[in-house]
């Protein structure tokens, strides 16, 4: 069960997110902290892939280099066959603001700006013009059910809305790769359960998906799910059609 | 226990024959506990020696008819109102196996958890994506026993990563003891 180093080695350029033996040490020497120790990890298009672990088991640094936010120690990670750690910051800069959308918990959605302006943004800074950001920004918003509030602020949403517009803004443009890191934040059951159900669709349509998340219920929507403990991959589960999944746990 | 009060609650609606009430339960509870059409039968016999159901006639193809008695009547408003009893009576197998592996030399309790975790992960990614292709509208008696079945395997997990931060903490605790007590020895040598 335990190897880890082996358990999801996929051979790279097959997925739209490749990490392969990827480590990442803060500080050196004695006090050094391995946050991640030869991490491989595929997230192929159309998939979902869930990460657990107990607080410190380096998910949140796993996500943090996956969108090229860090950089590793060792090790390679590259989005859409592009080695990140080969990229200057300007091309990297690029790969982050085309190709990654972040869904984060705190929504980070700016207030002065409406649901559609929130979306665009990316879009314009990415240099594209402000008819055809706001054309691309309807339809993110229309896909998360929300075409009807485009030109509401942020504070006259609920949290559930303003969650639909950060994975709106998440999924704008050609961006196949989506990272989420607790991405239902406080909202309800219910509501969290729509934001997977948004993030299911999206990879269900060819993104891929990378979810962080402690929460067991939502890693459940996942294709794969990856356990991180101390920084290593322990195990992973897959998800395997048994139509008897409900006779045999009952 | 819930087939006796099941049958019950069916039967309040209006009286009806064994089969039409196996068919009814498995459809009303989304089809994820089967009946076997003895145990209706077997139940049937009992609720009528316990007073609570009565034999009302036949259907025009010659099926028994049951109908509930004033004190079924009164069974069913009952358990409506009343908690359902939760002692758990029946034994854990997952509980009792972690509790004789804390404390079994040569066991490795993390792996055992991690085990343990993988199979209920598995089995929810599997209920999820039964819930996923449902119809909210269509399946909402059996989608609210799969969101049952859901939480169930939600709650376990917790518990797991709740018994291995535990057994972590014990751990680390047993080490620090031995290391003072190892302390303690070369001071008085």
């Amino acid at each position: 069960m335990s190897t880890p180093n082996g358990v999801s080695a996929m051979g790279t350029g097959s997925g739209v997110l490749v990490l392969a033996d990827v480590t990442r040490v803060h500080g050196r020497g004695p006090t050094a902290v391995h946050a991640l120790r030869g991490v491989s990890l595929t997230v192929g298009a159309g998939e979902l892939v869930a990460v657990m672990g107990p607080s410190g088991s380096g998910k949140s640094t796993l996500l943090n280099l996956a969108g090229g936010l860090d950089h590793a120690t060792a090790g390679m990670v590259a989005v859409e066959d592009m080695d990140l750690d080969a990229l200057s910051a300007a091309q990297l800069a690029a790969v982050r603001r085309r190709h990654v959308g972040y869904v984060f918990q705190d929504l980070n959605l700016i207030p002065a700006l409406t649901a559609a302006e929130n979306v665009s943004l990316p879009l314009e800074l990415d240099g594209a013009t402000a008819c055809i950001a706001r054309r691309q920004a309807r339809e993110a918003l229309a896909e998360v059910g929300l075409l009807e509030l485009v030109d509401r602020f942020p504070d006259d949403m609920s949290g559930g809305q303003q969650q639909r517009v950060a994975i709106a803004r998440a999924l704008v443009g050609d961006r196949r790769l989506i990272l989420a890191d607790e991405p239902t934040g406080a909202l309800d059951s219910e509501t969290g359960e729509e934001v997977l159900r948004l993030l299911r669709a999206r990879c269900d349509a060819g993104a891929a998906g990378l979810l962080v998340t402690h929460e067991a219920r939502h890693a459940g929507w996942a294709d794969r799910v990856v356990f991180l403990r101390d920084g290593a991959v322990v195990d992973e589960t897959a998800y395997a059609v048994t139509p008897q999944a409900i006779a045999t746990s009952s | 226990m819930a087939i006796r009060q099941g049958l019950l609650a069916l039967l309040d609606e209006g009286p009806a024959y064994g089969y039409a009430l196996k068919t009814l339960f498995e459809e009303r509870t989304g089809g994820t506990w089967p009946l076997n059409i003895g145990q209706v039968y077997t139940t049937l016999g009992r609720l009528e020696r316990d007073g609570l159901v009565e034999s009302a006639g036949q259907t025009e193809a010659g099926h028994p008819l049951y109908a509930l008695t004033a004190a079924g009547r009164e069974e069913v408003s009952a358990w409506f109102s009343a908690p359902v009893p939760r002692e758990r009576a029946e034994r854990d197998e997952l509980a009792i196996k972690l509790a004789l592996a804390i404390t079994a030399p040569g066991v490795d309790v993390r792996a055992l958890v991690q085990v343990q975790r993988s199979e209920s992960m598995r089995v929810l990614q599997e209920l999820t994506r039964l819930k996923a292709n449902a119809d909210s509208e269509g399946d909402a008696a059996w989608l609210l026993v799969v969101d049952r079945l859901i939480f169930d395997a939600e709650a376990e997990l917790r518990w797991l990563d709740h018994c291995e931060s535990r057994v972590v903490r014990l751990a680390a605790a047993r080490k620090k003891h031995r290391s003072a007590a190892a302390g303690t020895r070369v001071s008085t040598r």
